[in-house]
């Protein structure tokens, strides 16, 4: 009989699958990767095959150059495939867009690697799809029931009632590159907000890649495209590192808005100078969390990275077999080391 | 309530003063009657009622979220109201949210043992944001960043008024204020004089430099002691021919007369009438004017017991008549009131209140002399309870704020600013377990408008019992953590001053505000000083350019 620690062991790069000899989400340079999603801490360069779904591998080539791996394979969602002894297959996690759950079988025991995912409405990707297993590997960024999200429309309301209030302040909207930014420009398009949106130019590819992918971002404009000084009262996406460095100040009276789970936090707001935090993210939250442990139907749940205690003990409670493996080098929210660190 | 708990979140994330005044502007003037005047209310400290206990809301919590989950979340979180606003379970119908008058009103008549349920059934209607604000409000620390002067400034705003006069009439109304608003917006009859015993915000004075020296005449100017103490203004108000209401407020306004009940009475006279003077608060035994350190004893206490009054005895020391037999004073040149002033005390002949004499000096050179060495000029064994002279303008009418140009303020160490605690650092050895290392800064102008910058660092200059109030202070009024250094909130609303002396001041490259403080320490901890009234950066490097540091 499979157990789960046969299918999945913990190497210094990370997990790893022993009968199929592939890791998930490697930390430094492996043979055989597989990669659930394109945020910088879960795809790194430096392996030799890089198994993912085709916008992860696009992302991935973006960020990274054209030679980021030897052997690329892309691999659809739902689609079943043999690596040595196991059977793979790729399933949505609404994370952002290419992001997937990687499930492992034998002998009929599914293990899956949730990567990071959510269950919230996001009209940039696909959503998250309940699939279930005999045991779970699930994140935990947001583990702890203080994260609790608001609907993501609500705190967009709130962006734009700002707008009302400080007309001639500019609105700096604080976003990771890949994803954030896209789903808030999305957001906003949904919502109506007849005006342009305005970028920090380290968004521009990704933001002309979601657009190729067929997702409209409305009418968005690079801030090159302007004087600083006419963009009063308008809205500006950048990354949460422009913020840090003070790029904002160019802007007439800058009003410093975040989108991120942490902001759920005051604590965590203010230490990074926000007027105007924003609940918008990426990742499940403590409902979110508890919910999929139990719709997954497993009886195993191992918590790879984030704050695993709270999860750990609440999975006991309910009876799951549950342990962390606080896997070090998964950021949160996006935070690779080429990237931003975290908000 | 919703709209109050925005307002709220919104202030507490806004450091910019002209935003607040803003947001707060915004929901003065279109939130209805009486919310909007419970809001005030709240903004400036006006409410009384019974406080939810940190204790009670962790129990209703602990009724509800398992223990271990609890814990992790207030150790990430930190502040309990939010911890308690965040973990509050979800309800799976939410009640209709109460409005923040139902909350205040129902509050001041509540019994004790119907209040948890009370709360409990209110956090339930509430999201996360109402039942933060639900918390703070309830348990008497909203710690949001605004002054009851900035409050009052937002809603001058609203009537397009002068926040003054806002002042003048303060004193003699309650929540929820709606006669004020039906004035402010033209909808009602003029407040004026409805307070006895108005606040007349004070008048400051700026430092005396070198160039102040060199280029004003000493002939048109008073000197006087400038007393290590806190600014008081002690007013009385008549109806009729009897004294009706005394008020003392500290330099910002605040009423603090339930602490100093002897001095009180000394104000409820016949003699002192409807009277205001400007002085200096003192404790004073047997005729000699005790340190700072002793007058602290008596300061920041709602109440005071008959032993404190007998142990630390109060003295006010005047040196400003603003208004006597209810006659506005302040239009009239300094000599003409010191006169009023002299004759006024005299008349008093109470040993609760005394004058604050006049220093006579022939130039400056003679005044630098006096102010090196107070004893040897006059002020005998009080001289340790003299911090520098006050020079006071003889033509000058008494002007609220910091007028330039009519008073001046020459302190005896000249090595020596105001600063504001920017961030706290856990100490080392048996100071491992308190906030000890103190990073202080100053105000300078930034793109940003004013902002703290720092200029130096401390860990020493104050008692074990003054570490143990910095701790408590810094643990209380963390905004952030990292590692083991905490930045405290230090914004022009909100911050604790300190005073620091040192032995030099150096130009320096390194450090961003371009100067370096030499063996700093903190000399007083001024807990009644509102922090946007510490120094500037400008004072600082004005004193580089002043030769006696300089040489240093």
């Amino acid at each position: 009989m499979t157990r789960t620690s046969d299918l999945l062991t913990l190497t210094p790069a990370g997990l790893y699958c022993p009968p199929g000899d592939f890791h998930i989400d490697a930390t430094r340079g492996v043979p055989r990767n597989l990669v659930t999603h394109a945020h910088s801490d879960h795809a790194r360069g430096r392996h030799q095959t890089v198994m993912a779904t085709e916008e992860t591998l696009d992302i991935m080539e973006l960020r990274l150059g054209p030679a980021f791996c030897r052997n690329r394979q892309t691999i659809r969602y739902g689609a079943r495939i043999i690596v040595g002894d196991v059977r793979v297959s790729f399933h949505p996690a609404g994370h952002i867009l290419g992001s997937a759950q990687i499930a492992i079988e034998r002998d009929g025991f599914r293990a899956i690697v949730s990567g990071d995912f959510k269950r919230a409405a996001d009209p940039t990707c696909t959503p998250f799809e309940v699939v279930t297993c005999d045991a779970y590997v699930t994140e935990a960024t947001f583990g702890l029931p203080v994260f609790a999200f608001p609907d993501p429309d609500d705190e967009l309301a709130r962006l734009l009632e700002s707008r009302a209030m400080f007309p001639e302040r500019t609105h700096v909207v604080g976003a990771y590159a890949l994803g954030k930014a896209q789903r808030v420009m999305r957001m906003l398009a949904v919502a109506g907000y007849d005006r342009p949106v305005w970028y920090h130019e380290s968004i521009a590819p990704l933001a002309a890649y979601y657009g190729r992918r067929g997702i409209d971002l409305g009418d968005i404009r690079p801030i090159a495209d302007a004087s600083p000084k006419a963009l009063a009262g308008e809205i500006v996406i950048c990354t949460p590192g422009a913020l840090k460095n003070g790029w904002a100040e160019q802007f007439p009276d800058p009003l410093i808005a975040t989108a991120s789970g942490w902001m759920n936090v005051r604590a965590r707001a203010r230490q990074v100078g926000v007027q105007l935090p924003l609940v918008i993210s990426d990742h499940a939250d403590w409902p979110a969390l508890c919910a999929t442990a139990l719709d997954v139907g497993a009886s195993e749940l191992w918590v790879t990275h984030g704050e695993t205690e709270a999860l750990v003990h609440w999975a006991a409670l309910q009876g799951l077999d549950a342990r962390p493996l606080d896997i070090i080098g998964y950021g949160d929210e996006d935070g690779g080391p080429e990237v931003e660190g975290p908000a | 309530m919703k709209t109050f708990a925005t307002l709220l979140d919104r202030l507490s994330f806004e450091p910019a003063r002209n935003a607040k005044l803003r947001l707060i502007a915004t929901y003065l003037a279109t939130e209805p009657d009486p919310d909007r005047g419970y809001a005030l209310a709240a903004l400036t400290g006006s409410l009384r009622f019974r406080h939810a206990t940190p204790k009670l809301v962790r129990v209703l919590l602990r009724e509800r979220v398992d223990p271990v989950l609890f814990n992790l979340s207030h150790e990430f979180v930190g502040d309990l109201s939010e911890t308690v606003a965040l973990l509050w379970p979800e309800p799976a119908e939410r009640g209709s949210p109460p409005s923040l008058s139902e909350v205040v009103t129902t509050l001041e008549t509540i019994s004790r043992a119907a209040f948890p349920a009370q709360l409990a059934q209110w956090l339930d209607a509430l999201d996360r944001i109402g039942r933060w604000a639900l918390l703070k409000l309830i348990t008497g620390s909203l710690r949001i960043g605004v002054s009851a002067r900035l409050a009052k400034t937002a809603l001058a705003q609203v009537g397009n008024r002068d926040v003054n006069d806002i002042e003048e009439i303060w004193h003699g109304l309650t929540p929820p204020f709606t006669a004020l608003f039906a004035w402010l917006e033209n909808v009602g009859p003029a407040l004026t004089s409805v307070n006895p015993a108005p606040f007349r915000p004070p008048m400051l004075a700026h430092p005396f430099l070198d160039r102040d020296a060199a280029a004003l005449d000493p002939t048109e100017f008073s000197a006087e002691w400038k007393w290590d103490g806190i600014r008081v203004h002690a007013v009385s108000g008549q109806c009729g021919n009897e004294p009706c209401l005394s008020r003392l407020y500290s330099r910002t306004g605040e009423d603090i007369s339930a602490a100093f009940p002897d001095l009180m009475a000394s104000m409820a006279t016949d003699r002192f009438g409807a009277a205001t003077v400007d002085g200096e608060l003192l404790v004073v035994r047997d005729g000699v004017v005790e340190s700072f350190g002793v007058l602290q004893q008596r300061l920041n206490r709602k109440t005071v017991s008959s032993k404190m009054v007998a142990e630390y005895p109060i003295h006010l020391r005047a040196y400003d008549l603003l208004a006597e037999a209810g006659e506005d004073l302040r239009p009239l040149p300094f000599t003409a009131r010191r006169a009023r002033l002299e004759a006024f005390v005299a008349r008093l002949a109470d040993p609760r209140i005394s004058l604050s004499p006049l220093v006579p000096f022939s130039d400056w050179d003679d005044l630098a002399r006096i102010r090196a060495d107070p004893e040897a000029a006059g002020a005998g064994t009080d001289a340790p309870a003299i911090e520098g002279l006050m020079l006071k303008r003889r033509d000058a009418a008494y002007v609220s704020g910091r007028p330039r140009g009519p008073w001046f303020k020459w302190k005896r160490d000249p090595f020596n600013v105001d600063a504001v605690m920017m961030y706290a650092q856990r100490g080392s050895g048996k100071r491992s377990s308190l906030y000890s290392d103190f990073t202080f800064g100053v105000w300078h102008t930034g793109p940003d408008g004013d902002a703290l910058i720092p200029v130096g660092k401390s860990y020493f200059g104050f008692t074990d019992e003054e570490l143990g109030q910095l701790d408590r202070y810094v643990r209380e009024n963390t905004a952030s953590k990292f590692g083991p250094v905490r930045e405290v909130v230090a914004n022009a609303e909100q911050g604790l001053v300190l005073e620091i002396a040192f032995e030099g001041l150096n130009r320096s490259k390194r450090h961003k505000s371009g100067v370096a403080m030499r063996f700093p320490r903190i000399s007083r901890i001024r807990w009644d000083k509102p922090s946007i009234e510490a120094d500037r950066l400008d004072t600082l490097t004005a004193m580089l350019d002043q030769k006696r540091i300089a040489a240093v």
